[in-house]
């Protein structure tokens, strides 16, 4: 243990010194001479079903041509529209160039071909079954999220301290199904706009209120909520700067991707972060390296990429994790677009991620090697890539009361983390 | 003397009151704690006008009263209702007037798309986002959005409108509570457009009535049947020739076609097309047991949720698209026999086998102690009395699930009627925002800026997404986002700054009034604050936000 910790930091110093080192990892470095920092997991939701096969394009698969005519990316090294090549078979949409540079770091890992057991192709359901990790079961009370979150108590000795109110926050109007549950977690659209709208007096009036009552949930509840209120206005959200050159798209993604930054910067306590992004449903003239698709690609790359920027040395203790409902048939339909298909690609990004490398057992387009004859197949179970998450990443030693219905085992995990 | 003048006042005023009366000069006055008790429970909070009614009737009288919601006059309501056009529509009215138009446009965007497509490459300058959101040419354009979403806002106003004013208060918790048992929601396809029959026809109807009823009625509303999947459900070995001619044909958006000579395959098969799942669904056949009848201890197995799936293949709807009703498609059915909970269903039994196992949930014990267990929780604690659940699963039993005995057993319990009951439950965001109406009195012409708060506070009406509905719990809505909103949401009310939604006398409410209605002493804190308040809309604000008032 010892001297791998040496080794790490030696080899970060080493790597400084020839220039090239992300500035995270040296903060691993540095970080792991001292206690160990909280970790911190942020998961995006991309709501419509995105295209795999057009974001981790199978160049190397000549079927994906044959099936895709019209839309598919022109393999690497031939033009402008060409896939940004990743390892000899797999490329990147030509869009997503923000995300190749973490590629390179080796801080990006894509799992593909992952997904669910679970045959529904209805946006609603599967979304449902990825938030709740229960899939074909509809009546889960919380989010896996959630669970975690219940799972993880406070743990001095593994740098998880008292739970702030920012422990969990949803940078969306609603919380999301993944974060419901018993554990307290917030969901908010603007981080500058909460607080109690009267000003100062009612604010004071409702804390007293609020210490002094008997309803011992209300008591701390009310408790909470005023210190939130304070962290974050002297966090002064207001006056924020990203750092190391970020550059968030004023999308509303790219914005609470910057909030997300913010909140982990104010050191607020922030564990588990969310955010959702749509406009992946793309029956229609879908486009290739550029079009509907290509463009929100645009907005997710430079917002993620802005993000890791952001956080700088941070990231060293985040993980990213991207994911979507379902794929998308394999072959392009009548309206150069695609319909809902089955497996898909996540992707992973972090300091402790063993990146530059594309997980999971590719099954092959052909239309026999295909699920329901049409689909890319399911080779990962989501599950296992969550799984992984949680106890390589986040630490729990014990994951299985997050994913009920389902044996969480080592053996399965895509080896995401060394 | 002076009280023989006010019987004999009360007495020629409403008639039917002079027994009651006469019976409260022999028995002590309810309290007022008592009073409010009662209306926090039984209807979504007092009203000075109701505090009036019950301390002149008597609580026992309209506890009877609530119970015969038919006997109530609420023409006030009807009034108020006269705006929202689309509550009188049947499902169909609704698909032709909304969704049919919607279905249509997009697909002629569509086809301008593909021939735009045809004619240019995408263009190369658009990289800017919003621009790209009016690209994607399957998005429906905000206009579209607005008449799509309006029935099922104006579905919101309705349940705000009808909790916050009608006579038949209890009626209104009892919809609440039964739509939330058999929850639907509206996001999924096409159900925002089915849940206003739903909650009209479909639970209205039955929440004072027979629980088989209710649950039969629930089993074959086109809403449960799409949201859980049943309509599609269909035995793998299928479909089966029906014995009775050509089947019919359907179009694009299921209107009958005519001159089909061929049997075609059941039409859920065709219209779910390539999504169409190869056989048996599930998903409704475990919700049925788990939520809506016996609890997920009430003692079934994995294979009786596939059994009872089994026996209910077939119930489906009549033409998915166009708002059509329930219909049992033969030619889907399992016709095998069948054995649920140790019951043997025998082969050949068609659309009866569904029937069967509905008779035997219903009548089951396992159902009787859920749905007490259910109701206990909703009018007397998070942590429901065991004697008064056997008390009430015993009395479902006993009427074969009669819901106004049932609920009354409930309501006239000592367990009910304690005063360790008082303020014992925390109200949900739906109690809380009425509650506040309820209280101030306010004036809510237009309740679109309530429709909102109540996604603010966490709690978007029909938009529950899991079957379980919201929880009943206080554990599920105190938590620090939900508790500034309220907060807000008190101060906005009290400064007129919901909408249009106006809080009148508000000297009144200031003085007293509001805290009359809280039915319990109020900590120091929460009186000195309140009266260290400039301002009337301050004071108020500081009693709707305070911690009493989260309290039924």
């Amino acid at each position: 243990m010892v001297s791998r910790r040496v080794f790490v930091k030696n080899g970060a110093f080493a790597l400084v010194s020839l220039g090239f080192a992300p500035s995270f990892l040296t903060r691993t470095a540095y970080a792991q001479g001292r206690s160990a920092r909280a970790k911190q997991l942020i998961a995006i939701f991309q709501r419509g079903a995105v295209d795999g096969l057009s974001v981790v394009v199978p160049f190397g698969d000549s079927e994906y041509y044959r099936a895709r005519p019209a839309i598919a990316i022109a393999r690497p090294r031939s033009g402008d529209a060409a896939a940004l090549d990743l390892d000899g078979f797999f490329g990147f949409n030509p869009r997503l160039q923000p995300l190749k540079a973490l590629w390179d770091d080796r801080a990006l890992a894509i799992v593909h071909a992952c997904g669910s057991p679970d045959a529904t192709r209805s946006h609603f359901d599967a979304q449902d079954y990825m938030e709740t990790a229960t899939p074909g079961m509809k009546a889960t009370p919380d989010g896996w999220l959630n669970r975690y979150l219940q799972a993880r108590r406070h743990d001095a000795s593994e740098g998880i301290g008292e739970p702030t109110p920012f422990r969990a926050v949803s940078l969306t109007q609603q919380l999301p199904r993944m974060l419901q549950g018993p554990a307290p977690a917030l969901a908010i659209n603007q981080i500058n706009q909460f607080g109690i709208r009267g000003g100062q007096t009612a604010g004071a009036s409702f804390e007293a209120q609020y210490a002094a009552a008997a309803d011992r949930v209300l008591n701390g509840t009310g408790r909470e909520a005023f210190d939130a209120i304070k962290m974050l206005k002297a966090a002064d959200p207001a006056k924020y700067q990203p750092e190391n050159g970020a550059d968030y798209p004023r999308s509303p993604f790219g914005q609470a991707l910057k909030q997300i930054g913010q909140l982990t910067k104010a050191d607020v306590g922030l564990e588990v972060a969310f955010a959702d992004v749509g406009g992946w449903d793309t029956h229609v003239n879908q486009g290739s390296s550029q079009g509907q698709l290509a463009n929100r690609l645009d907005d997710f790359g430079r917002g993620l990429a802005a993000l890791v920027a952001d956080l700088g040395s941070r990231m060293a203790d985040t993980v990213i994790l991207t994911m979507s409902e379902f794929g998308r048939a394999v072959n392009e339909n009548g309206n150069r677009g695609t319909d809902h298909g089955h497996g898909n690609a996540m992707m992973v990004i972090g300091g402790g991620v063993r990146g530059a490398r594309v997980y999971g057992r590719w099954p092959g387009l052909a239309r026999e090697q295909r699920y329901d004859g049409r689909d890319l197949a399911v080779t990962t179970d989501f599950r296992d890539v969550f799984g992984e998450v949680v106890v390589r990443h986040l630490g729990l030693r014990d994951a299985q009361s997050i994913f009920p219905g389902y044996a969480i085992s080592p053996s399965k995990f895509p080896g995401l983390f060394g | 003397m002076r009280n023989a003048t006010l019987t004999a006042a009360l007495c020629s005023a409403t008639l039917g009151a002079c027994a009651l009366v006469t019976l409260s000069a022999r028995t002590p006055p309810d309290s007022d704690e008592a009073i409010v008790h009662v209306l926090n429970r039984v209807a979504f909070g007092p009203t000075q006008a109701d505090m009036q009614h019950v301390r002149a009737v008597g609580i026992a009288h309209y506890l009877d009263e609530q119970l015969h919601p038919e006997r109530l006059s609420d023409s006030a309501m009807d009034a108020r209702l006269a705006g929202l056009q689309t509550l009188h529509l049947s499902s169909r009215e609704i698909a032709e007037q909304f969704e049919i138009p919607q279905l249509q446009a997009r697909r002629a965007k569509k086809q301008a798309a593909e021939k735009d497509g045809n004619a240019a490459p995408p263009d190369k300058n658009v990289k800017n986002v919003e621009n790209v959101q009016n690209v994607q040419n399957t998005q429906p354009t905000p206009e579209e959005q607005r008449r799509a979403n309006q029935v099922v806002i104006e579905l919101s106003e309705q349940k705000l409108l009808r909790a916050a004013y009608s006579e038949r208060q209890l009626q209104e918790v009892l919809v609440d509570f039964w739509f939330n048992h058999f929850n639907v929601d509206a996001r999924k396809g096409a159900t925002r457009f089915l849940l206003t029959e739903y909650e009209r026809d479909t639970i209205r109807p039955h929440v004072l009535g027979k629980f088989r009823d209710l649950l039969e009625a629930t089993a074959k509303s086109p809403a449960m049947l799409f949201y859980l999947d049943n309509w599609m459900s269909a035995d793998p070995n299928g479909p089966h020739p029906e014995a009775g001619g050509p089947a019919p044909r359907y179009g694009r958006f299921g209107q009958p076609r005519f001159g089909g000579r061929f049997p075609q395959p059941p039409e859920q098969v065709r219209a779910q097309g390539k999504n169409a799942p190869k056989g048996l669904n599930e998903n409704y056949g475990r919700e049925l047991m788990e939520l809506h009848t016996l609890g997920v201890d009430g003692g079934y197995t994995q294979k009786d949720v596939t059994e009872v799936a089994r026996a209910l293949t077939g119930w489906t709807i009549q033409n998915p698209r166009l708002g059509g009703g329930y219909r049992f498609d033969a030619r889907l059915h399992d016709p095998g026999s069948k054995v649920v909970l140790g019951h043997a269903i025998k082969a050949g039994g068609g659309e009866h086998d569904g029937e069967q196992v509905l008779d035997l949930l219903a009548r089951h014990p396992a159902t009787a102690r859920f749905i007490a267990t259910a109701l206990v929780r909703r009018f007397v604690s998070d942590t429901p009395p065991p004697a008064l659940v056997d008390r009430v699963a015993d009395r479902f039993t006993q009427t074969d699930g009669d819901l106004r005995e049932v609920t009354r057993t409930i309501v006239t319990s000592p367990e009910f009627l304690a005063p360790a009951a008082y303020g014992a439950k925390t109200k949900t965001p739906l109690e809380f925002v009425v509650s506040s109406i309820r209280a101030t009195a306010a004036s809510v012409e237009d309740a679109t800026p309530l429709v909102r708060e109540m996604r603010e506070l966490g709690m978007p009406l029909y938009f529950c997404q899991p079957p379980t509905g919201y929880k009943d719990t206080a554990d599920a809505w105190v938590n620090t986002g939900a508790l500034v909103g309220r907060m807000n949401f008190a101060l906005d009310l009290a400064n007129d700054k919901v909408g249009r939604i106006v809080v009148r006398d508000r000297d009144a409410l200031a003085e007293g009034g509001l805290t009359g209605l809280l039915g319990r002493d109020l900590s120091e804190s929460t009186r000195s604050t309140i009266e260290r308040a400039v301002s009337a809309p301050q004071k108020i604000a500081l009693v709707l936000g305070s911690p009493e008032f989260q309290r039924r």
